[in-house]
């Protein structure tokens, strides 16, 4: 077994139990630690399919601030330990099934491609190659995503800030 | 390794979090199975990118696109389950039901 398969196959068993686990903990703390658990995965994998660049930016981006929200969302909501709260709804047997089905046609449907694998050497400048892009073919989409991201961060301030302007005096209309 | 163990694991996990999102009732679980769609998705184009075109890298750019959009989309989400708390004093997404019908 080499150090390659071996590494996969390590892998593949932390993500696929910490994906698991994370869908089916009655806990939603323990969820997203679970969460963070199988990010880390995808960052190995990223590492093992040539991807540096964006193994660095699965950690800072989701582990760094996407898990950071969940949990700070889990903190000021949920009440975490109430046995009372069921954690799944009343279709569970449904969703299995759902899930399952999908499963199989999906891995069907790739089975049955035929994909044109090549041979070339992956691109040895990672980031470099990456950078050139995002400034010449790509520039258009990557200042979309700027302004994106600028929309979803005002979007969430006003969704989710209180109200607490200057009290509405009576005779102002 | 070969593309088709990659392509096995990530429709895996895939389905794992869809299974998530249909049957979890915290809005926040909910949430955190959309994450690990997302991530198989991410898995699934590098994925791609290492054997089908090494010398391109368009995967993993649209990668970086994903996640870029993930997270607007995490940010708005928890904006949305912080307000419907507030709302509703709790997030079980079978319970809240007033945009039916």
């Amino acid at each position: 077994m080499t150090g390659e398969s071996l590494a996969f196959y390590g892998l593949a068993f932390m993500l696929v139990g910490a994906s698991i686990l994370a869908v089916s903990v009655r806990n939603v703390f323990h969820a997203a630690m679970y969460l963070i658990l199988a990010l880390f995965a995808v960052a190995g994998y990223f590492v093992l399919l040539n991807a540096e660049f964006l193994a660095a930016v699965q950690v800072l981006i989701y582990v760094g601030a996407v898990a950071v929200l969940v949990i700070f969302a889990v903190m000021l909501t949920t009440r975490l330990t109430d046995a009372r709260v069921r954690a799944h709804n009343e279709q569970v047997g449904a969703g299995l099934v759902v899930a399952v089905a999908m499963f199989l046609a999906i891995v069907m449907a790739m089975w049955s491609t035929s994909w044109p694998i090549s041979d070339a050497a992956p691109a040895v400048d990672n980031v470099r190659t990456l950078g050139r892009m995002l400034m010449t073919r790509f520039v258009l989409p990557f200042e979309i995503a700027s302004v994106l991201l600028l929309a979803a961060m005002i979007g969430a301030i006003v969704i989710a800030a209180k109200e607490t302007g200057p009290p509405q005096s009576e005779e102002s209309t | 390794m070969t593309l088709y163990q990659y392509l096995a694991l990530a429709t895996l996990v895939f389905c794992i979090g869809l299974f998530g999102v249909l049957t979890r009732r915290n809005a926040v679980a909910v949430l955190i199975a959309i994450e690990l769609m997302f991530n198989s998705v991410n898995l699934l184009l590098v994925a791609f990118t290492r054997y089908i075109s090494p010398d391109g890298l368009v995967g993993q750019l649209f990668a970086v696109f994903i996640i870029v959009i993930a997270a607007a989309e995490t940010t708005v989400g928890m904006a949305i389950v912080l307000l419907v708390y507030r709302g509703f004093r709790g997030i079980q997404v079978d319970r809240i039901g007033f945009l039916k019908w």
